[in-house]
C-alpha cells in the first residue's frame, strides 16, 4: 500500500454521498496541531485504512472540546466550545466516536450528556484492544517483540475513567515485555500537564512533575514508554531530553507500535 | 446515699449528652450553610458504597498491614459499644454486671472475653501508631500543614484510647479478685482471659482498698468514654461517625467528570441563538461564579471537610505535593474545616447565617490560597487514595472557577489560551482553517 492510496474523509463528503461512517475519529487540537501528536494521528488512520474501518473525521468543523478551558476554570468558554461541536456532531447524526486524546475522551463522554450531546465514545487504546480481540488487527511477534515496554497511566484514562487494562492489552499483543513503574494504574502518577498546567508554568517547587515521572520510568529499564495521550507525550519527551536519553530510550503511542508491528 | 452514684452517674451522662448534641447541632448547622446537591438517587449504589469503603473499611486496605490494625481498632470500637451500653445501665441502676444473669455465666464469659481481646489489640496497636507517628520518619505526618493541633490531636486520641483499654482491664482484673472474696455487688463470673494476667498487680491488696480501684477505674472507664465522645466532635476523629454518611453520598459519576454550571448553560444557549432569552430563567444577580467562601460549597463539600480523617492519603500521592508544590489536598480539606470552625464561632455567639460568614474573613484568601489552587493538575490522585471518599479536588475547582470567572485573575499563559480557544478554538495559535492540514501528505 503506497502512501498516497490512505483515505481521510471527512464528514461533510460522506454526507455529500449520503453515507454514515463505523465511527467518528476525533482528531483533537493536539492530534491536529502538534507536530509530534500529528504522527500518532497519521499513524491511526493508517491503522484505520489497512482494517478497513469505515470511518470518518471532521476535518476543519472541529474545535477544542473545551477541556482546557473548563479545567482552568472558566466554563464561559467550555461551554461555548461544547454547544457548538454538539451542533456539529449532531447535525451529521453521530453516535460513535473514537478518539486518541484522553481529555477529549473524557470531556465529550462524561461533559456532553449534560449539555445535550450524547455519544458512544471510547478512547483509541479501547478501540485497538477491541480491533485485536475481533481478529480483525494482527499484529503477534511484530517489532516489539521480546522489548521492554513500559506503560504511563494517563489520568484522564485511568483515574477519571477506569481504563486500565486496554492499552496493557495492546502492548501484550505485540509480544513486548511489559514492565510496570512503582506507581501504575490507580497509584499512577500524573506527568504533570492536566488540569491546563499544559498551557502555564508549574507553580515553584523542588522538581518538576515529569522529571519525577520519567525518573521512576527509567528505573524501569524499558526501552519504549508507551503513551496513550497527547500532553502525556509531550511530557514524557521532555523529560527524557531533561535525562539526554533521546535516542535511546523513546516515547511512542499506542498506535505508533501497532503500526510498526503491522 | 446509696442512691448518690446512680445520681451523679446519670448527671454526667446528662451532660455529656447534653454537650454531644449542642456541639453535633453546630456542626449540622454550619455544613447545611452549603447548598443544594440536587437529588443524588442511585440508593442501592450508595448503600454497597457505604458497607464496601465505610462499613467494610474497603479502601484502606491498599496498604494490607495498616489496614488490619486500623481494623483491629475500628473493630473493637464497635464491638466494645455492648459493653458501654451494659455499663451505661449499670450505672443507672444501680446494678453491677447486668448482663451476666441474663446471659448465664458462660456465654457471658465468653463474651467479656471477647471484649478483652479486643481491648488488647486495640491498646496493642494504638502502642504501634504511636510509635509510627512519632518515631518513624514518615513524611506524610510531618507535612507543613500538620501543625501543633493536628499532631497532638492524632497523639491525644491514640494515648486516650490506650488509657481507656488499661482501665477497661484494670476494672476486671479487680473484679475478678473481689469475686473470689465474695463480696457483695460482684456476681461469680470467673476470671478474664487477659485481665487474669494483671491478677498478681492487685492480689495483695485489702479488699476495701481493691473495692475503691475497682470503682474507681469502672468510673475513669465510663467518664474517659463520655469525655472521648465529647473530644472526638472537636478532632479529626468525627470520621468514626461521618465515614459512614459521607461514603453514601460520594460522588457515583467517573471521577473525570466535573459538575456543570446550568445557568451557564443558558447564557450560552442564548448566545449561540439556541434559547430565546424569554424562555431562560430568570439569572440570579447574586449568584458567584465558583467558590469563594464555604457558602458557594455544596453541603457535601463541607461535610467532607468535616469527615477528613487527616490521614494524608491523598497528599502521599499528589504529584504537586510530592514535588514540593505549597498544595497539599489533606491542607485544602482542613483549611476548608478551618473556616467551617471560624464561622461556627459566630453562630455560637447568636449571629445569623449572613453576619456569621462576614466576619472579615473568607474561605479563599483567608484559609485557602491561590498558589495551592494553581498547583493543581486535576490528576484526581487525591480522589482515588481517601479512604472515605473526599474529593479535595472539587473544592480545588470550585475555587479555581472562582478565580477565573469572578477575578480573572489567571496566569497570562492561560488568558493567552482563552484567547486562542475564543478565535481560533484551538489552545495555541493556529489558524482554524488549517487544521486538517495533518491529512495533506496522506490525502491522494
Ligand atoms: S487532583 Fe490536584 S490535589 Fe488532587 S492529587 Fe492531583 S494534583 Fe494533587
Ligand atoms: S482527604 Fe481523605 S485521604 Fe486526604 S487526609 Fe482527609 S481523609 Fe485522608
Amino acid at each position: 500500500m503506497s502512501e498516497n492510496t490512505y483515505k481521510v474523509p471527512t464528514m461533510a463528503e460522506l454526507q455529500a454521498k449520503g453515507e454514515q461512517p463505523e465511527v467518528l475519529f476525533w482528531v483533537g487540537c493536539a492530534g491536529a496541531f502538534d507536530d509530534r501528536y500529528k504522527q500518532v494521528t497519521v499513524a491511526f488512520v493508517k491503522i484505520l485504512n489497512k482494517v478497513g474501518v469505515n470511518f470518518a473525521v471532521l476535518g476543519t468543523e472541529e474545535n477544542c472540546t473545551g477541556d482546557p478551558a473548563r479545567r482552568a476554570g472558566n466554563e464561559f468558554l467550555f461551554q461555548m466550545q461544547a454547544m457548538s461541536n454538539i451542533q456539529t456532531l449532531d447535525m451529521y447524526g453521530i453516535k460513535k466516536i473514537v478518539t486518541a486524546c484522553p481529555h477529549c475522551f473524557n470531556t465529550l463522554k462524561n461533559e456532553y450528556p449534560e449539555l445535550g450531546g450524547n455519544y458512544e465514545v471510547i478512547h483509541h487504546s479501547t478501540f485497538l484492544q477491541q480491533l485485536i480481540d475481533e481478529g480483525r488487527l494482527k499484529v503477534e511477534g511484530g517489532a516489539f517483540k521480546g522489548k521492554k515496554v513500559t506503560f504511563h497511566d494517563s489520568c484522564y484514562l485511568g483515574r477519571a475513567n477506569g481504563v486500565y487494562e486496554a492499552p496493557r492489552e495492546v502492548i501484550k499483543a505485540l509480544d513486548a515485555d511489559l514492565v510496570e513503574m512503582k506507581r501504575c494504574r490507580t497509584k499512577g502518577l500524573c506527568c504533570g500537564a492536566g488540569g491546563a498546567q499544559m498551557f502555564k508554568e508549574p507553580e515553584e517547587g523542588k522538581k518538576d512533575i515529569n522529571i519525577e515521572r520519567i525518573e521512576e520510568a527509567l528505573e524501569t529499564e524499558a526501552k519504549v514508554v508507551a503513551v496513550g495521550c497527547p500532553f502525556c507525550m509531550v511530557m514524557m519527551t521532555d523529560g527524557i531530553k531533561n535525562k539526554e536519553k533521546e535516542g535511546e530510550v523513546m516515547v511512542y503511542d499506542l498506535s505508533e507500535l501497532i503500526l510498526k508491528s503491522m | 446515699m446509696s442512691y448518690l452514684p446512680q445520681i451523679l452517674f446519670l448527671a454526667c451522662l446528662a451532660a455529656a449528652g447534653f454537650f454531644i448534641y449542642r456541639r453535633v447541632n453546630l456542626i449540622k448547622r454550619t455544613i447545611l450553610i452549603g447548598k443544594d446537591t440536587g437529588p443524588m438517587g442511585q440508593k442501592g449504589e450508595r448503600l454497597k458504597t457505604m458497607l464496601l469503603v465505610a462499613f467494610g473499611q474497603g479502601k484502606m486496605f491498599s496498604k494490607p498491614l495498616v489496614g488490619l490494625m486500623h481494623f483491629i481498632i475500628y473493630a473493637g470500637f464497635l464491638i466494645i459499644n455492648i459493653e458501654v451500653l451494659e455499663i451505661i445501665l449499670d450505672g443507672i441502676l444501680g446494678e453491677h454486671r447486668l448482663f451476666a444473669p441474663l446471659l448465664g455465666s458462660t456465654l457471658y464469659s465468653a463474651l467479656i472475653n471477647f471484649f478483652e481481646f479486643l481491648a488488647v489489640g486495640v491498646l496493642v496497636v494504638c502502642v504501634v501508631f504511636l510509635a509510627r507517628r512519632n518515631v518513624l520518619n514518615l513524611s506524610r505526618f510531618k507535612r507543613w500543614e500538620m501543625k501543633k493541633w493536628p499532631t497532638l490531636d492524632a497523639n491525644l486520641i491514640l494515648v486516650f484510647e490506650i488509657i481507656l483499654m488499661a482501665a477497661f482491664l484494670t476494672m476486671n482484673a479487680t473484679d475478678s479478685i473481689l469475686q473470689t472474696r465474695d463480696v457483695p455487688h460482684y456476681p461469680p463470673v470467673g476470671a478474664f482471659v487477659f485481665s487474669q494476667f494483671l491478677i498478681p498487680l492487685f492480689d495483695g491488696m485489702g479488699t476495701e482498698a481493691l473495692v475503691a480501684l475497682e470503682r474507681g477505674a469502672w468510673w475513669f472507664h465510663i467518664l474517659g468514654i463520655l469525655a472521648f465522645a465529647i473530644y472526638v466532635t472537636y478532632s479529626k476523629h468525627l470520621h468514626i461517625a461521618l465515614a459512614f454518611p459521607n461514603t453514601y453520598f460520594s460522588n457515583l459519576k467517573p471521577k473525570g467528570h466535573m459538575e456543570n454550571m446550568p445557568t451557564i448553560t443558558n447564557e450560552v444557549k442564548i448566545a449561540l441563538g439556541l434559547m430565546n432569552p424569554n424562555d431562560a430563567p430568570p439569572a440570579d444577580t447574586n449568584m458567584t461564579f465558583g467558590a469563594k467562601d464555604i457558602n458557594d460549597l455544596t453541603w457535601k463539600q463541607l461535610m467532607d471537610a468535616y469527615s477528613c480523617t487527616e490521614c494524608g492519603r491523598c497528599t502521599a500521592q499528589c504529584p504537586a505535593s510530592q514535588t514540593g508544590k505549597h498544595l497539599s489536598p489533606r491542607a485544602i480539606m482542613m483549611e476548608t474545616r478551618d473556616r467551617l470552625e471560624d464561622v461556627g464561632k459566630e453562630l455560637q455567639k447568636g449571629k445569623s447565617v449572613e453576619e456569621a460568614l462576614n466576619n472579615g474573613k473568607t474561605l479563599f484568601g483567608d484559609f485557602i490560597t491561590k498558589e495551592e489552587i494553581m498547583a493543581c493538575t486535576t490528576c484526581n490522585a487525591c480522589v482515588e487514595a481517601c479512604p472515605v471518599n473526599i474529593s479535595p479536588l472539587s473544592i480545588i475547582l470550585d475555587v479555581r472557577r472562582f478565580i477565573t470567572m469572578e477575578q480573572a485573575d489567571t496566569p497570562s499563559s492561560w488568558n493567552a489560551m482563552f484567547g486562542n480557544l475564543e478565535n481560533n478554538m484551538a489552545p495555541w495559535k493556529f489558524s482554524p482553517s488549517d487544521r486538517f492540514n495533518w491529512a495533506d501528505k496522506l490525502k491522494d
